[in-house]
């Protein structure tokens, strides 16, 4: 399989690329490659222009400020994955990278590559949502926030303007107290989660966030399950009742037989059981 | 001399291999080699209408694009080599490239041949073809239906043949005190050997010879075949494959790909290389499997099995491949009966064409899909009368004291006990303690299951006298030369094609023990049809019992020759000369000897040789056997099922198999692993799908789910050894009993964890999803 | 589009080579085709079987899913750069476990196995089989190669016993 012939550029800056993606209809921004080149070598895009923005020294790093852990858009799975300040600070991030794909996918794919792919089926949608990340992104209006709950607009679409460049991911630091978890259920095939659900329960068991992937058209926020959790409180008796809300109000389609939302109450389930079991 | 027959030695071929010093054909290049790349109908049936070739000429670095009118006249059509009698046969005439009708996606219509493979492939996408689309049939079953479109005009209600084996038994089954009726879907499974195919042709114009470099199980067999399809007599035909990665009969069929690319590297006197992708190789390379199987065993209420009857659909897909109408007619009809004594038997196979990929042998090619529904009914028969399928087992299998046994089809069985290795098995499980454990088990909600198969399966192909009578257009003999040289150094020269399999090293450890020389003075030369002067190929689990047995016979010629050259030597009659750890010595002298190198070197001097003897020293042999081998042997898994997700965990697996003869255990090992991992993976994971209009929904492996490590725990593996009596190295073959015994003993054991559910069966793959469904819809007769 | 081509320079297996290429060339093609390596192997077309796995500064990667101009400046180790003056560990454990029947997925299972190994030189069998996640193998069924790994990890832990810290991988 090989892709379509292309130009391809390298972007020093932001702006640069920017600028390199309103030059034509079709030029496409590429990371670690990881989501676009498969598209490309099916033909199923075939961009005038490939801008690789891999080398833009803006879009690295890992940093944290007044509570905020910023990751660079360039930043490969592998690191997300055993960065010690994301560990420390955004462990769910962590936890979530490390399951993706495979040995030889995450040492090449990146968290901003990911997330501006966005396919329904990846990993990384659910802990951004739980962890309310923002989207940094740059454009020619300047730079603006997208929070991840507007991000992920439908399948492979997002809230990225046509000439705007995801910088870095912004997220709230978790409590100190915060448990969490990537319950992850990987197609025997592909390796993109059937179900994968992110959860973390922090601040006294006063905040309780989850987020779903995989079963839905986009990920999605299981937002009764949270608020019946947050009012009743984490234990082995709420947890079912939140699972059971989380099964019935999921956005899953297609579902003849049931089996998606017990996914959903199953996987819910045990990612809570998990977490609490992970508390000290 | 070491012992060196049945040792683990290290594999000879691994020394390339591990340094990335294989050559498998698109490895190759050729100075002024280009590229083909096909042009495939995206339909599954459709009229040609028209191919617009313009474009694609035009572009950058093409030599050129042919379609189906430009070789129609001069291609002949890829023919079936196997055509089971009585069936009334129709052949599918196959054109190399479509000129009128495609009949599956993937189906090629044109070939572009350019300068490098990024551009054929951007010519290829500029051949616009115009189709008429047709309605598609893609159900064995539903393919013979009245009304249903017609996949070849010439073959009424896409029967290409129909095949009966054993007498009606209507009687027996209206006698029957139990009548255990059910329908299996042996489901399309997609070989995904890692190689891709390839094909490499370079013609040469000063001899007018044409080399193919082909990714094949059968060299000799593709050369057979192009020869005739290209109109090139076989002596100006070379076929080589030196590394091919993997084939599990996916490699054995000739197909158009390495056909046109031989056509056109003799049209455009440039080597032509040609490499499918995996997308290509899901669409177009040979599945294996699909039948609708409706099955019915009578026997006793006490568990006595007197008959086994099937009527199966078996799915052929769009043409009749190489091998293909064996598979599951002598392949599977002949063997229903498995390992057990039952006294009637009759099959009844409907061959079917539908607008689908071909189907040919796929690891066990008929067996599995036998040995499935044999194993599936008998314990489907226990659960009905209520007894232990084990002691159902014990009470039918053969006994060890009736061999060679004949089955109700007249196989004859060579040797066996089968009885020993499940009582081996029973032992390594301890199955009473586990049978208690899983009572306690179920009422704590936790749900295992424990699957016995007890095995048998016909291999090491085969006789050639019953390979013409049962309709396989060729030999099933295998070729061996073993050349010494000089300085006693030995080339093996085998007719079998090893691909994976490791008789690099296995040969040489027959040819090393018998001749008592080290391994690694010996090299095994395979998969060329100029080195080799005719071999049959490596399928069936022949290449050991039946290659294995020519080399033996042909060192055998050459002990027999270096024999009376020593007696020469040692001035001694031929008959007081022993020969043993590769020294000539006189018997009761043991100190007058000389070694086999000495009397190599006097064999090629030839100053002084005894009346009659020719120099040199090589030993050539053409060995036919007389029967088939039986391996068998029993097999145990023990799963978990969580009825939350319907998720099965293999929790163990024990597989005690009887080989014969064991020539290296650590290559054993490898093949029995290998072939459970297959047969697990039809049995859990692995399953082809199309959806009504002929488009393959599982076309990659993002869809096809391929084993993984992380699904398996470590096997548990024993062996008795009951030679095979129809070789002389009493070796039954190994290659295929782990995908035929692994499959129904995991259904079983899915099953019986299932039974508290009230389920049956399930159709395979046994996807959580499906289990949970069917637990759900079972969970009121609980 | 007309082809532009585009100069690429990378070390490989310890040599430095410049090749005047079209952009979207695959390095694996790139080190098939271009510098004959031929060791590296195509085994699927969607990142899947990891055939293709080579180094790349040090981390498998699937060389299939890279194009080659993505390797500018990179260091790329291949099956054949694995091993230095004798073979490497992997490849011993390899040979000597029955890690492989047909070879054609090897060279991908072994520059997985040595990254693994570099990461985690003394990995449980269930992290070695998650390891190899990314490799997809239809002959050994596995076992043997999660052996031939963990051999490779009693090798190179008697080497750097014998040996003080030696690099490997």
């Amino acid at each position: 399989m090989l892709t379509a012939p292309f130009e391809f550029r390298r972007a020093s800056t932001v702006n640069e690329a920017s600028d390199l993606l309103q030059q034509g209809t079709e030029v496409k921004l590429l990371a670690g490659g990881h989501s676009l080149l498969p598209l490309m070598k099916l033909r199923l895009a075939a961009p005038e222009m490939v801008v690789d923005i891999s080398g833009i020294p803006e879009l690295h790093g890992v940093s944290v400020h007044d509570g905020v852990v910023t990751v660079g858009a360039m930043t490969r799975h592998v690191e997300v994955a055993q960065n010690p300040v994301i560990q420390a600070e955004a462990p769910l991030l962590s936890k979530t990278a490390a399951v993706i794909g495979d040995v030889q996918v995450r040492n090449r794919g990146t968290i901003g590559g990911s997330l501006c792919h966005a396919d329904s089926a990846a990993d990384l949608p659910a802990a951004v949502l739980a962890l309310d990340a923002q989207m940094v992104v740059s454009g020619p209006d300047g730079i603006r926030k997208i929070p991840a709950s507007e991000f992920f607009v439908a399948p492979f679409v997002t809230a990225l303007g046509a000439r705007e460049v995801l910088m870095a991911v912004e997220v709230p630091a978790m409590p100190s107290d915060a448990a969490s978890t990537y319950l992850k259920r990987p197609h025997p095939a592909s390796g993109y989660p059937v179900i994968g659900v992110a959860c973390w329960v922090g601040n006294g068991g006063t905040s309780v966030k989850m987020a779903i992937t995989g079963i839905g058209s986009t990920a999605f926020r299981a937002v009764e399950a949270e608020a019946y959790l947050t009012e009743q409180g984490v234990n082995a008796s709420s947890i079912g009742e939140a699972a059971r809300l989380a099964a019935v109000h999921a956005p899953v389609e297609d579902d003849v037989t049931g089996y998606k939302r017990q996914l959903v109450n199953v996987y819910v389930s045990r990612a809570l059981h998990q977490t609490m079991a992970g508390k000290d | 001399m070491p012992q060196v027959m049945g040792q683990a030695l290290k594999r000879h071929e691994d020394i390339r291999l591990i340094r990335g010093r294989g050559q498998y054909t698109d490895d190759m290049t050729l100075p002024g080699m280009v590229y083909a790349k096909m042009v495939r109908s995206p339909y599954a049936h459709a009229k040609i209408l028209s191919v617009d070739t313009q474009a694609a000429q035009a572009m950058p670095g093409v030599l050129a694009v042919f379609t189906g009118q430009d070789t129609k006249d001069e291609l002949g059509l890829i023919p079936t080599a196997w055509i089971p009698p009585n069936s009334d046969l129709k052949m599918t005439p196959h054109p190399a490239l479509a000129f009128d009708t495609v009949r599956y996606v993937g189906d090629a219509v044109a070939v572009v041949i350019a300068e490098t493979p990024y551009q054929a492939q951007d010519a290829a996408d500029q051949v616009q073809v115009q189709y008429q689309p047709l309605e598609a049939v893609v159900h064995p079953r539903e393919a013979v239906e009245d009304g249903r479109p017609q996949v070849h005009e010439e073959i009424d209600h896409n029967i290409a043949f129909h095949w009966t084996v054993g007498p009606d038994l209507d009687a027996v089954f209206q006698q029957a005190e139990v009548v255990v009726r059910h329908e299996f879907r042996q489901q399309r499974l997609i070989p995904n050997a890692m190689e891709p195919r390839a094909a490499l042709a370079q013609y040469n114009n000063a001899t007018d010879e044409l080399t193919v470099w082909v990714t094949t199980q059968n060299p000799h067999i593709h050369r057979f075949l192009l020869s005739g399809i290209l109109g090139i007599p076989e002596h100006k035909l070379r076929v080589v494959a030196i590394d091919v990665g993997g084939g599990f009969g996916s490699k054995i069929a000739c197909y158009p790909d390495e056909v046109v690319a031989s056509w056109a590297a003799r049209k455009l006197h440039r080597p032509v290389k040609w490499t499918e992708t995996r997308q290509e190789n899901f669409l177009i390379t040979s599945h294996g499997r699909d039948h609708v199987q409706e099955v019915e065993l009578a026997g006793t209420r006490d568990g006595q099995i007197q008959a086994i009857r099937v009527k199966a659909y078996s799915n052929l897909g769009a043409y009749l491949s190489t091998a293909g109408p064996g598979v599951p007619t002598i392949l599977f009809g002949l063997i229903i009966n498995g390992a057990y004594n039952i006294p009637h038997a009759s099959a009844d196979v409907y061959g079917v064409v539908t607008n689908t990929t071909p189907v040919d042998a796929y690891r066990g090619a008929g067996r599995p899909e036998a040995t499935y529904l044999i194993e599936r009914m008998v314990d489907l028969y226990a659960r009905e009368i209520q007894m232990d399928p084990v002691a159902v087992r014990e009470k039918n299998l053969v006994q060890a004291e009736a061999f060679p046994y004949t089955n109700p089809f007249g196989l004859q069985y060579d040797s066996g006990n089968y009885q020993g290795t499940l009582k081996i098995a029973l032992d390594m499980l301890d199955y009473p303690k586990l049978r208690e454990e899983q009572a306690a088990l179920r009422k704590d909600g936790k749900y295992i299951g424990i699957g016995w198969s007890t095995y048998v399966e016909m291999c090491g192909l085969g006789p050639s006298e019953v390979a013409g009578a049962v309709g396989f257009q060729g030999g099933l003999w295998e070729s061996a030369t073993v050349r010494v040289h000089p300085t006693g150094k030995v080339t093996v020269f085998t007719g079998a094609s090893p691909h994976g399999q490791g008789e690099e090293t296995t040969f040489a450890q027959i040819v090393g023990q018998e001749l008592g020389i080290p391994v690694d003075d010996i090299e095994i030369v395979h998969g060329d049809t100029a080195r080799i002067s005719m071999g049959w190929g490596t399928y069936g689990s022949r290449t050991t019992a039946v290659g294995g047995g020519a080399i033996h016979l042909a060192t055998q010629k050459v002990i027999e020759k270096a024999k009376k050259i020593a007696a020469h030597k040692l001035e001694v009659s031929e008959s007081d000369v022993v020969f043993e750890d590769g020294m000539f010595s006189v018997s009761g002298v043991p100190d007058r000897q000389v070694s086999f190198q000495a009397v190599t070197l006097d064999a090629y001097l030839a100053w002084s040789l005894p009346e009659g003897v020719e120099p040199a020293l090589e030993g050539t042999a053409f060995y036919d056997p007389k029967n088939f081998t039986y391996p068998f042997g029993a097999h145990v898994a023990v799963v978990s099922v969580d009825p939350d997700t319907g998720d099965i965990h293999l929790m163990r697996y024990i597989a005690v198999d009887d080989i014969g003869n064991i020539i290296n255990p650590m290559i054993v090992e490898g093949q029995i692993h290998g072939g459970l991992v297959q047969g697990i993976g039809q049995a859990l994971y692995e399953g082809a799908e199309y959806d009504a209009e002929g488009q393959l929904l599982t076309g990659s492996l993002l869809d096809y789910a391929m084993p993984k490590a992380r699904f398996f725990p470590r096997f548990e593996t024993a062996h008795t050894v009951t030679p095979s009596p129809h070789n002389p190295l009493g070796v039954k073959g190994v290659g295929e009993t782990g995908a035929i015994a692994s499959t129904p003993a995991i259904v079983n054991a899915v099953m019986d964890a299932l039974h508290p559910f009230g389920i049956r069966d399930l159709p395979m793959p046994l996807t959580p999803e499906k289990v949970w469904q069917a637990i759900q819809q079972n969970q009121g007769g609980r | 589009m007309p082809e532009v081509l585009t100069t690429v320079t990378m070390t490989v297996n310890g040599q430095s080579v410049t090749r005047s290429i079209e952009p979207r060339v695959l390095l694996v093609h790139f080190l098939r085709e271009e510098l004959g390596l031929t060791g590296t192997h195509v085994g699927c077309d969607t990142s899947q079987c990891g055939a293709c796995t080579v180094l790349l500064d040090g981390e498998a990667v699937k060389s299939c899913t890279v194009l080659a101009v993505q390797a500018q400046g990179s260091a790329v180790t291949t099956i054949e750069g694995l091993e230095g003056t004798r073979l490497h560990p992997v490849q011993e454990g390899f040979w000597a476990k029955h890690g492989l029947q047909c070879g054609f997925c090897t060279p991908g299972a072994m520059m997985t196995a040595a990254y693994l190994l570099s990461q985690n030189p003394h990995p449980t069998e269930e992290e070695i089989r998650e390891g190899l996640d990314g490799v997809v193998c239809r002959c050994t069924g596995y076992e043997t190669i999660v052996r031939s790994v963990q051999q490779a990890a009693a090798l190179m832990s008697e080497a750097s016993e014998t040996s003080g810290a030696e690099e490997v991988g």
